[in-house]
């Protein structure tokens, strides 16, 4: 068995969309190459619309890859193999409002992967099942007949990831499980992340806007900018000492309470828009917004490069 | 960049952003069970239910069709007379029994009365032909009734299949199903509907006796054209709504976990627009006794002797002058079906459309 438990080579992901009569790609996600290893986090940050909901997606084949391989555990994963693999991969998704289906109660909802994968032989095996899933994300028992409306948002999620736990998957693609919630439940939530990782070994890619969540939670971080990775490194490394001069302005927009530091450290303000997907600039995608862009940043698209450390950059200059 | 280590927290101060790590520790049991939603578990159906009850209208469209209901099932066993029975006083064709105003006796019967017997009276009057008006207003309405609702059930049934499988595959055989759909819109209905009853009415011929025989082959052609015709608005609606269901996340979480599209339509989709397919079935019902009502009025719906409400409008045209009342009743009957059931279905719609929570 290799030490990693997911393996993504080149990953594309292209959307067909229809611009007045002409259909166009867009690159959603644009040979993206990672690796997570058994039982850790790797962190996935960007902005909004740099196409991390659709890394993890396609991850799971719920968009079929354009192009690329995933290998899962050793093995590829195809469209022939998914569904053996969902018995393996799960998925907790950004909107805990629109991901649990209003006239199911939380028992269906929890039950409904038991359910697909016939995973029970009685009803009282399943109840017993579901009960304990509840249990292990903290809910109260006498919440299983209850519909999913009735919870707020913090619950709620906790009811996504009992569904993600059913089929005691190795790894869970976490879609910006805590963006929606007040930040107080976000801890909460982050600390059953971390709990249940320790207790059942599970993997994650961990995706998110705010470094300071990720950085709490991954061994790793991701930086991707218009559907590339542009920084790969250690989560502390990369916090510390950003080398992408993207990641640099991302972390300078961490808002840090003491004055003192603030005035020492100089913003970094990027100027200019995201470019469209649609109309990706030529050469290096952040080119646009940098000020070490050069000459060659506009012809050559620079490849993610090992710094040492395990530290991947994708930058002509830095 | 300058140097700061995010792991250690400086000092918090108002109005900063800063999350305070000390919140990353697990909760305690205290603080979980405030997070408990306080508020009383009702489902979807009895809040609907609930919503539906406190409308008057809603309520009291309820109450007319109750007793239509209940009239037309119950008027048949009490009223002594059957719909094509000629009156008839001691075994003897009652001759003056003809277009008898409401509650009016005729002379026979007068003359039978005086014996000292009991006549039921003639509640709506009589017809042309002797017959008991009020008992065929009554079946007229059954006619009219079963026809709409089953005409809404093979709209229902149609447009269910059709508009599912077109809004669920989406893509290239939804743009093919919608644009047969569009060229069947298009059509002018009423000139098809005449045209297709006639050309069936002729071509359907049944064994004698058996039901669909009694009912007449225009009866029967008539299913078919609602059939035909009239699916193509529910399947839209249907469509319309797969689609906006197919956006939510829970859909690509039934996906993730590995659901069958089967079970993903029978246990994520069609549960959530049920709300939507009632109330247009409800609403549906209307239109099709009035296209009935219609053809029956034209000549072209159930075969006489049998009466509906809409050749019963149609046979009064004539005597119009003089015995006005003959219309009215069968105009009004039409009219409380017509207006309580959309009535009904509006007040359906305001209480199951989870767009409207509000109230
Ligand atoms: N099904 C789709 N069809 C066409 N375009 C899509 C589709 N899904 C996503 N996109 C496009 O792909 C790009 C990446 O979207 P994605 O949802 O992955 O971003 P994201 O990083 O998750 O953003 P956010 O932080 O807002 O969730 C966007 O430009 C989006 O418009
Ligand atoms: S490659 Fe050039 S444009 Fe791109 S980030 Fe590096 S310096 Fe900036
Ligand atoms: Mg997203």
């Amino acid at each position: 068995m290799s030490e990693n438990i997911l393996e993504v080579q080149h990953l594309k992901q292209y959307f067909k969309v229809r611009n007045g009569w002409k259909l166009l790609d867009l690159k959603a996600v644009d040979d993206v190459s990672f690796t997570i290893k058994h039982g850790q986090t790797l962190g996935l940050v960007g902005e909004s619309g740099c196409g991390k909901t659709t890394v993890g997606r396609t991850l799971l084949h719920l968009y079929e890859p354009t192009d690329g391989k995933i290998i899962f555990d050793g093995e590829e994963v195809t469209s022939k193999n998914i569904t053996a693999m969902r018995k393996k991969m799960q998925m907790v998704f950004q909107d805990p409002y629109s991901s649990l289906n209003p006239r199911m109660t939380v028992e269906d909802i929890i039950g409904e992967p038991l359910d697909v994968h016939k995973l029970y032989s009685t009803r009282a095996e399943r109840r017993d099942k579901i009960l304990s899933l509840m249990e292990t994300v903290g809910l109260n028992a006498e919440h299983a007949t209850r519909y999913a409306h009735e919870f707020s948002g913090g619950q709620r999620q906790r009811i996504g990831i009992a569904r993600a736990l059913a089929v005691d998957p190795k790894f869970i693609v976490c879609d910006e499980p805590v963006s929606a919630l007040d930040v107080s439940i976000q801890a909460q939530v982050i600390n059953m992340f971390e709990e249940l990782q320790e207790r059942l070994g599970v993997a994650y890619l961990f995706i998110a806007h705010d470094l300071l969540v990720v950085q709490h939670i991954s061994d790793r971080i991701a930086v991707m900018y218009l559907g590339k990775l542009v920084e790969v490194a250690d989560a502390d490394e990369l916090c510390n000492e950003p080398v992408h001069p993207y990641t640099q302005s991302l972390l300078s927009a961490v808002p840090i309470p003491d004055p003192k530091i603030t005035k020492a450290r100089q913003r970094i303000v990027l100027e200019g828009d995201v470019p469209s997907p649609l109309h990706m600039p030529t050469g290096c995608p952040f080119r646009t917004r940098c000020k070490y862009a050069t000459e060659q940043c506009a012809q050559v698209c620079p490849e993610l490069t090992d710094r040492g450390n395990g530290h991947f950059v994708a930058c002509h200059n830095r | 960049m300058a140097g700061y280590d995010l792991n250690k927290t400086p000092d918090k101060q108002i109005l900063s952003m800063q999350l305070d790590l000390s919140k990353f520790e697990k909760a305690t049991e205290e603080e979980k069970r405030q997070q408990d939603v306080m508020s009383e578990s009702t489902t979807f159906f009895k809040d609907g239910m609930r919503k539906l009850f406190k409308n008057p209208l809603a309520v009291g469209s309820i109450a007319v069709l109750c007793l239509i209901m209940a009239l037309i099932i119950v008027a048949p066993h009490f009223v002594p007379y059957s719909y094509q029975e000629i009156l008839s006083v001691e075994g003897k064709r009652d001759k003056g029994a003809k277009n008898l105003a409401p509650f009016e006796y005729s002379k026979a019967e007068q003359a039978y009365i005086a014996k000292g017997n009991y006549r039921f009276p003639h509640i709506f009057g009589t017809d042309e032909q002797c017959r008991d008006y009020f008992i065929r207003v009554i079946y007229g309405t059954r006619v009219s009734l079963v026809v709409g609702f089953f005409a809404s059930i093979i709209v229902l049934i149609i447009g269910l299949i059709y508009g599912s499988i077109s809004g669920y595959a989406g893509g290239r055989p939804d743009l093919i199903m919608m644009r047969i759909v569009d060229i069947i819109y298009s059509l002018p209905d009423m000139l098809v509907v005449i045209l297709l009853s006639v050309v069936l009415s002729q071509i359907l011929v049944f064994k004698s006796g058996s039901f669909l025989a009694m009912m007449g082959s225009n009866m029967v052609s008539l299913f078919i054209v609602f059939g035909l015709l009239y699916w193509v608005g529910m399947a839209r609606l249907i469509r319309a709504q797969i689609l906006s269901i197919k956006e939510n996340e829970y859909i690509l979480a039934a996906r993730s976990i590995g659901a069958k599209p089967g079970h993903i339509i029978r246990k994520h989709i069609l549960p959530n627009c049920l709300s939507v397919i009632i109330i247009s079935t409800a609403l549906q019902i209307p239109s099709a006794i009035f296209t009935e009502s219609y053809l029956s009025f034209v000549g072209l719906g159930v075969q006489a002797p049998m009466p509906s409400l809409g050749s019963l409008a149609n046979s009064a045209r004539e005597g119009l002058q003089s015995y006005p009342y003959k219309l009215v009743f069968p105009a009004l009957m039409i009219c409380l079906i017509v207006l309580s059931l959309n009535l009904l279905g509006d007040g359906l719609r305001d209480a199951f459309d989870p767009k409207l929570k509000s109230k």
